[in-house]
């Protein structure tokens, strides 16, 4: 079965507050699927009702074909979910803490052993196998959190903010070791770092209050970006008047929005009318009209800016009206 | 059953990971001793049997099994290792029970280093070995019990100081619920089904049947079914409060 995780209508309300509300969504093998959204809009909460950690209030979540609250031992079995945080205990070394991970996991004999060295490995805590764990660096921390979830080799991995805290070397490392186990598996991680979406991941899902606002990969939500295939563009101060007149007539330019001026340059950001790629065009222009140009580069646009429109969207929209 | 027992090792291992296990133990064994010996008069009262010994075990418990039992589960609320647990392949029975027989286990421990008392007392006279042994076993089972009202109300806050008190508080109340002190209370305007009722729920009343050597269906039903019931809310309060 290629879908190894299916939402459908999955909902839950805490009191008055509903934080998820009735996502569906699929996700097959071979999938790593960014999870986006502002802080509360529902992603850990979603996270925590496939886990089976919270019961849903409405609709059903299943993995691997087996609904979470029907049967939740055994889909917990085809699971590794690293929480938000990394809880470890605090008093236990990784040695101690993978093998208990390995019992309740029911690994034995050359398997277990093999599944411990070869995840010790991967995630690189050779080095701190005996110290309590709550002695340990944040980066340590997070890949023992890390080394639990993957022990297993789970068809499914839910990662809760897997590189939060993180310095930039740790961050490379943990994507690194995400798209190496991507392959064969179903892989869900949360964040609000968007670069990360781009880094890693084949599909990007938004959500906010609860709903989901966007399901594409990372370049289709960057196709959102009004400056989506813009070129920037610097040119010295003297020739801006005539640079922006020239820009301006060019068919397949959108607008061209003059940003600063400074140090004798003047600088425009020119966006793309249909949203493909405009940059020869524009160098052949400046070209063809001798404007000297001391810098030109095409925006890919910027996936915060795209995530900022679709999240604070309905903001814009009149209030719905309340629900009695 | 893997799984019970699974958790209960981790558990037991936790105790030891901590200076806690060593206080306890040591405080555990020199409470009873003073007790036994200066309260209790054990040398003077010229008899040789455990009774000083045993009698102040539900008192000791009072305060000392709240202090193994609030961990439990206020820890793992606190630490958020509860997600961890809860998302492995366990149910909430599972962790319920191994968490309960781990500290049960570590009680059991602590009771049994006070076997130099049974060796003192075996040394200055005949004493009644049978009653000696339904004593410890009874004394064990009422530390259970103790300990699943403890568990349980660790499992209702994070923090680990209120989940002593409360523990503790309650423990007391079915310490004395035989007592004047408390029965005074209800007396008055309770109907006397409730008055028989907090009587018969007495520790006290049902330890010392069994000190007297004389294991009775009761008791043992007694002691038994207020494990069972504590466990089971045990079980309610993780299911409900896990995602708080």
């Amino acid at each position: 079965m290629a879908e190894m995780i299916a939402l459908s209508r999955l909902t839950k309300r805490f009191g008055p507050l509903t934080a998820v509300d009735g996502i569906d969504m699929k996700v097959s093998r071979g999938e790593v699927l960014g999870f986006l959204g502002p802080n509360g809009a529902g992603k850990s909460t979603t996270m925590k009702m496939v886990t089976g950690f919270l019961a849903p209030t409405g609709g059903s979540a299943l993995v691997d074909g087996i609904d979470v609250t029907v049967d939740p031992v055994k889909a917990k079995q085809r699971i590794g979910y690293l929480p938000e945080g990394a809880p470890c205990y605090g008093d236990m070394t990784p040695r101690g803490f993978l093998n208990f991970i390995a019992d309740v996991r029911a690994l034995s004999g050359k398997e277990r052993d093999k599944a411990i060295d070869e995840t010790i490995e991967r995630v690189e805590i050779a080095g701190v196998l005996d110290q309590p764990i709550e002695t340990l660096s944040k980066g340590f921390k997070r890949r023992v959190g890390l080394a639990q979830a993957i022990l297993h080799n789970p068809p499914v991995l839910i990662l809760d903010e897997p590189t939060d805290g993180l310095d930039p070397n740790q961050k490379h490392q943990v994507r690194t070791l995400i798209q190496e186990m991507a392959a064969d598996k179903a892989v869900v991680i949360s964040t609000h770092i968007l670069e990360e979406v781009e880094a890693v991941c084949t599909r990007a899902v938004v959500i906010a209050r609860g709903k989901i606002l966007a399901d594409g990969t990372p370049e289709d939500l960057l196709k959102r970006s009004p400056l989506h295939n813009a070129v920037h563009v610097r040119v010295a101060a003297a020739a801006a008047a005539a640079v922006e007149g020239d820009l301006k007539a060019l068919s397949v330019v959108g607008a061209v929005i003059r940003e600063q001026a400074g140090n004798g340059y003047c600088e425009f950001s020119v966006t793309s009318k249909s949203g493909a790629p405009i940059a020869p065009d524009v160098a052949a222009l400046l070209k063809d009209k001798g404007h000297p140009v001391s810098d030109l580069k095409t925006e890919k646009g910027a996936l915060d800016a795209v995530f900022r429109e679709i999240t604070r969207g309905p903001d814009k929209k009149p209030a719905e009206a309340p629900h009695a | 059953m893997r799984n019970i027992a699974i958790i209960a090792k981790r558990e037991f291992k936790g105790y030891f990971a901590t200076p806690l296990a060593l206080v306890f133990i040591v405080i555990f064994l020199a409470l009873t001793g003073a007790f036994a010996f200066y309260v209790g008069n054990f040398f003077g009262r010229g008899y040789a049997d455990l009774s000083p010994f045993f009698a102040y075990h539900p008192w000791l418990f009072l305060l000392l099994v709240p202090a193994i039992g609030m961990r439990l589960w206020a820890e793992e609320r606190k630490s958020g290792t509860i997600e961890l647990l809860m998302t492995l392949p366990v149910s909430t029975l599972d962790a319920v029970l191994g968490k309960f027989f781990a500290a049960w286990a570590f009680c059991g421990l602590a009771l049994a280093l006070t076997f130099p008392m049974w060796i003192t007392v075996n040394m200055l006279g005949d004493p009644d070995n049978g009653i000696i042994v339904t004593s410890y076993i009874g004394s064990f089972v009422m530390a259970g019990a103790f300990l699943s009202i403890s568990a349980c109300i660790s499992s209702l806050t994070k923090n680990q100081v209120i989940a002593f008190i409360i523990a503790a508080t309650v423990c007391f109340l079915f310490t004395m619920s035989g007592a004047q002190l408390v029965l005074n209370f209800f007396q008055g305007w309770a109907p006397d089904v409730l008055v028989d009722a907090l009587r018969s729920m007495s520790f006290l009343t049902h330890f010392s049947a069994v000190t007297q050597g004389v294991i009775d269906m009761k008791d043992v039903v007694f002691f038994g079914s207020l494990i069972v019931m504590w466990l089971f809310l045990n079980i309610i309060a993780v299911e409900i409060n896990k995602g708080r």
